[in-house]
């Protein structure tokens, strides 16, 4: 059984190495055929005096061959905006689609032979390590032996590595897809299988690794906690609602010529929902389309209350959302590094609202934008950096004043991070990535209402939920996202916390402090704080994952729905008659 | 203002001095040699088995102790001088106090093995017995734990955690049998062999043999069986940490005697936790009871008293809890290891094995005295107020799914526990009933 165990664990690596090895293996190579075939006419005579230099040259790696096909359109649209032909200018980007084409050598050639060797390999060599632990491991209860001593889940080197890995990745995807080409031309049998018309891209990718993720590490989790039903049934349900509604659904919906619909994601998390490229999508599309829009209001505007009063956030945080789905899956090794300091929850409160205003305001100015209104003032930016700078400065220096006794270090991190960031941004505003998101013209920042979306989906949507949320598992906790910035999570948690059935009971006086809850809760609540007063935990970020209640040793928490007016209650130790102790 | 003075940074010390500054503005100076801070005590194993890190047992966090100006000091008292009220450290320096309690909590039992301070050789109760358990069970091969308590058990357990095998000596002819009866010291036996820990019952330690380094290499069982291992747990419960307070006019017996005001026999000078005795205590509780819970609760009541509002320790309904690797173990009233003549019992087990209920009454009136169960957790409140109340087998047995504490979506055993009921007490028929999930999701 060991044996098998470690066999499977080097058929992984060797899948998993072969998967970043992929990202060499290729060629490309540009010729005048493809180039006809993929540029716009119009556009084929401004680019080929430029392009033409990379006819029939061979590329081995696809870096250099993506930044030539960038460094050509810049170039023409450089001297066409020299030329103050501001119509002319080309918007479109040809770097996915050339690269694309342009591609050949092993990966075209043995697709679905790298295909299989990658996850199916991979899957075997996953499975081979997972499932002989129902035996290897004993007896099945709470497995945390050692967790504290390894080195991916104790941020020692493999998780930095992986956490690194990750970050690399998401930044990819969101700002260099074209050079993670051989991966996105790896998923594309599978993308044929399930609609032949349609083309791989980062996103079927990026898809398609998500949902891997979340059955195999789901399956680890259900064996993991096979003792526990709660944890199985709750496990099998994200792994579900993953796999049908986030990924199968949607692709089979525009197989049948139907609009891309994920039916269990909505506004806000779903941050583009309200965008007018989406509401038209969907009102065009006939009467599953309207039957769409209207699904993806009543989601959000009857179900999180009523589900929540029932139930809590849980019903969606750790049983049906993708994020979440990931976080309790592939994010379960990660869990015991969520910070549990009080100065942590402040940051977490100020930032995850603060997301949550932003988002807002956001929608608002998208809807007003598409009703036809607009909205548009320009900033020096000088003075947006000023701002941002004081407001960091100014949090940090009234944190220290209102809490001299905890340091303010961490509130100082952050802050001096989130400011460093934005003032970097807007004082390289005219340089390469940073170009397409923040709208600044010279030294002015022109904002009209979509301006301040595009800021949104750059700064939360990609940086915030992707980079941060997912590539900080190994360092802070496979909630980060979850915890200091969803805004759903924000609107699910007033709920929660004002108007719901759902708590997490203590029993008598049977906690022993010792801090395993506090621990292993990921979303960072000091859960013995309460525990060992005999309080109630009532708290708007508990996604109800139940895993403190497991791993306590002396059976003191449970998650419970009940009557609203037992929620709230002093709290109380039982089995002292000296006092009636209320803390 | 007093200047109260707590030895002892355990749960008993530390109850007590957040309870004085909850209600009063006295100056509070907590002393520890061990840790710095307050740590949970129950959960060094823990940190040996790679589940937490000390930074994780500790119950608050560091700043707590500035902003609630309780001060601590980090030294070992070597000897207290109650009639000029002075505390000498070890290393010279005093303080003086005008109140003192003594929280010292206990110290682990030997009973004069042969062998016994031989390098590798050691009990598990404070921060400095992990470290050395740390530092002398890297590589080895197999480790002894000699005590049959809660404390072997969990040593068997850090033991096992890291791969290294544990012959468990156990000198009771089933595990824990002192405290548990049988069937459920049989459910233990069954689970400890279960995860291949090497039990051997009704066995005694005879002797711990010495390499030429000093160092442990063996035991030797009352058998005579020479048994190879290179550490050697020594778990034979503990008693009161109270050696340098004696030959002092302090009145010690084998705790530190104190009345139901946790006064001692010297003004000023009180007592809490592991290290007390309580001079006469109440019919349900035994003078000494070295767990948690009574640590905190003696706190509770003293950190009152010491605020001004004098508070008798009036401890309630006997409760306690453990967990034995993967089966949970919760108590309420008194079970004992065998009945007595007025009481009866009530005994279901589930078919794996693993799960148990024992519900302990009074043969005459029926009402109920304690309850063990294995497996299943049940809500403190509901047990206390039944045992309160005076509530008779039938209706516990017939209401048992309003003491359940179970997760949601796990097995109800209530039904199951019914019947049996049914078919032990044929004249004291409850209806069997379960309730729907719909109506457990709804209720």
């Amino acid at each position: 059984m060991k044996l098998v165990r470690t066999s499977g664990l080097i058929i992984f690596l060797l899948s998993f190495g072969l998967f970043l090895g992929l990202f060499f293996m290729s060629e490309y190579k540009l010729t005048e055929e493809i180039f006809a075939s993929k540029v716009k006419p119009n556009h084929q005579e401004l680019l080929k005096p430029e392009m033409s230099k990379m006819f029939d040259k061979s590329y081995s790696l696809s870096i250099p061959f993506v930044n030539q096909i960038n460094a050509a359109v810049d170039n023409v649209n450089g001297q066409l905006r020299a030329e103050q032909k501001w119509n002319d200018i080309i918007w479109d980007d040809y770097s996915g689609s050339l690269t694309k084409a342009s591609a050949g050598g092993l990966i075209v050639d043995s697709t679905w032979l790298l295909f299989v060797l990658v996850f199916i390999g991979g899957t075997i060599g996953a499975l081979m390590f997972i499932l002989p632990q129902v035996q290897l491991a004993g007896p099945a209860g709470i497995k945390h032996n050692g967790i504290f001593f390894n080195a991916l889940n104790n941020r020692g080197w493999v998780g930095i590595s992986a956490g690194t890995l990750l970050v690399v990745f998401y930044i990819l995807i969101y700002f260099y897809d074209a050079y993670m080409m051989n991966w996105i031309i790896l998923v594309e049998p599978l993308k044929k299988l399930i609609n032949p018309a349609g083309e791989s891209s980062q996103w079927f990718l990026y898809g398609f690794l998500y949902t891997f993720a979340v059955v195999v590490m789901g399956i680890r989790m259900l064996v993991k906690y096979r003792h526990s039903k709660y944890q199985m049934v709750r496990t099998a349900s994200v792994m579900f609602f993953q796999l049908a509604f986030a990924f199968l659904i949607p692709e089979i919906l525009v197989r049948l010529n139907q609009p891309y619909f994920d039916f269990k994601n909505m506004w806000p998390l779903d941050y583009d929902f309200f965008d007018a490229w989406h509401i038209d999508m969907l009102t065009k599309s006939g009467g599953i389309g309207i039957f769409m829009f209207a699904w993806g209001i009543t989601l959000f505007v009857v179900g999180v209350p009523t589900f929540v009063f029932f139930f809590g956030k849980r019903w969606y945080c750790s049983w049906v959302c993708g994020c979440g789905g990931l976080a309790e899956t592939a994010g379960d090794p990660f869990r015991q590094l969520s910070d549990k300091s009080t100065e942590a929850w402040q940051i977490e409160r100020f930032l995850i609202h603060g997301v949550f205003v932003f988002g807002v305001i956001m929608t608002g100015l998208v809807l007003y934008n598409f009703f036809g209104g607009d909205f548009g003032f320009s900033l020096n930016k000088w003075i947006i950096v000023s701002v941002v700078v004081a407001t960091a400065v100014g949090l940090s220096l009234w944190h220290m004043k209102k809490y001299p006794d905890m340091g303010s270090k961490k509130v100082m991190t952050v802050a001096g991070s989130i400011a460093g960031f934005v003032v970097l941004a807007v004082v390289f505003s005219e340089v390469s990535v940073f170009k397409k998101y923040i709208p600044v013209d010279g030294s002015n920042f022109n904002f009209y209402s979509y301006d301040v979306r595009t800021v949104y989906g750059f700064m939360i949507g990609s940086l915030f939920s992707g980079v941060i949320g997912t590539g900080f598992y190994p360092f802070m906790g496979n909630r980060v996202w979850c915890r200091f910035g969803c805004p759903l999570a924000a609107y699910l948690g007033f709920v929660q916390r004002f108007k719901s059935k759902f708590r997490i009971t203590t029993n008598g006086g049977q906690c022993i402090s010792c801090g395993n809850c506090s621990t292993y809760c990921e979303m960072g609540i000091d859960v013995r704080w309460y525990a060992q007063r005999g309080q109630n935990i009532v708290r708007s970020s508990c996604v109800g994952c139940g895993v403190c209640s497991a791993v306590c040793p002396r059976g003191v928490l449970n998650l419970e729905n009940g009557d609203e007016s037992t929620r709230f209650t002093d709290p109380i130790l039982i089995g002292n008659d000296s006092i009636k102790v209320t803390e | 203002m007093d200047h109260i003075v707590i030895i002892g940074n355990g749960i008993a010390g530390i109850t007590t001095a957040r309870q004085i500054r909850k209600h009063s503005d006295h100056k509070i100076t907590v002393i520890s040699g061990e840790t710095e801070h307050f740590f949970s005590r129950t959960a060094l194993m823990y940190i040996y088995m790679g589940h937490m890190k000390y930074e994780n047992t500790k119950p608050y966090e560091d700043w707590f102790w500035t902003k609630n100006k309780i001060d601590l000091k980090k030294a070992w008292v070597k000897k207290v001088n109650y009639s000029n009220k002075t505390l000498e450290f070890e290393g010279g320096e005093s303080m003086q106090y005008d109140k003192l309690v003594l929280a010292t909590g206990s110290k682990s039992n030997k009973f004069g093995w042969p062998g016994q301070d031989l390098e590798g050789v050691r009990g598990l109760y404070s921060y400095q017995d992990l470290e050395y358990m740390e530092k002398h069970s890297k590589d080895i091969d197999r480790a002894v734990v000699v005590g049959g308590g809660l404390i072997g058990v969990e040593m068997a357990e850090m033991f096992h955690s890291r791969n290294i095998p544990v012959t468990f000596l156990v000198r009771e002819t089933n595990f824990w049998n002192n405290i548990l009866p049988e069937e459920e010291s049989k459910l233990i036996n069954r689970h400890l062999f279960e995860h291949h820990i090497d039990l051997r019952l009704a066995t005694e330690l005879k002797e711990i043999v010495s390499d030429e380094n000093g160092r442990v290499k063996s035991i030797i069982t009352g058998t005579g069986e020479e048994i190879a291992c290179q550490f050697v747990g020594l778990t034979p419960g503990v008693s009161p940490n109270v050696d340098f307070l004696k030959e002092s006019e302090l009145n010690i017996e084998r705790g530190i005697v104190v009345n139901e005001y946790l006064e001692t026999n010297i003004p000023d000078v009180y007592a809490a936790g592991d290290c007390a005795q309580v001079a006469e205590p109440l019919s349900h509780r035994r003078a000494i009871e070295a767990v948690w819970y009574v640590g905190r609760m003696m706190g509770e009541a003293l950190g009152k008293t010491l605020s001004g509002q004098k508070t008798a320790y009036k401890p309630g309904i006997w409760f306690n809890s453990a967990k034995f690797f993967d089966i949970e173990y919760q108590t309420y009233g008194l079970v004992g290891n065998k009945l007595q003549d007025n009481e009866g019992q009530f005994y279901w087990e589930a078919e794996d094995g693993k799960k148990c209920v024992k519900i302990v009454f009074d043969q005459a009136s029926k009402k109920v005295i304690g309850v063990n169960t294995f497996g299943i957790r049940m809500r403190h409140e509901v047990w206390d107020k039944w045992l309160k109340e005076g509530k008779t087998l039938n209706h516990v047995i017939a209401n048992l799914d309003e003491a359940n504490f179970d997760p949601e979506f796990f097995k109800r055993y209530d039904p199951e526990i019914q019947k049996a009921y049914n078919g032990q007490f044929p004249d004291e028929q409850v209806s069997v009933r379960s309730r729907s999930l719909l109506e457990r999701i709804f209720s």
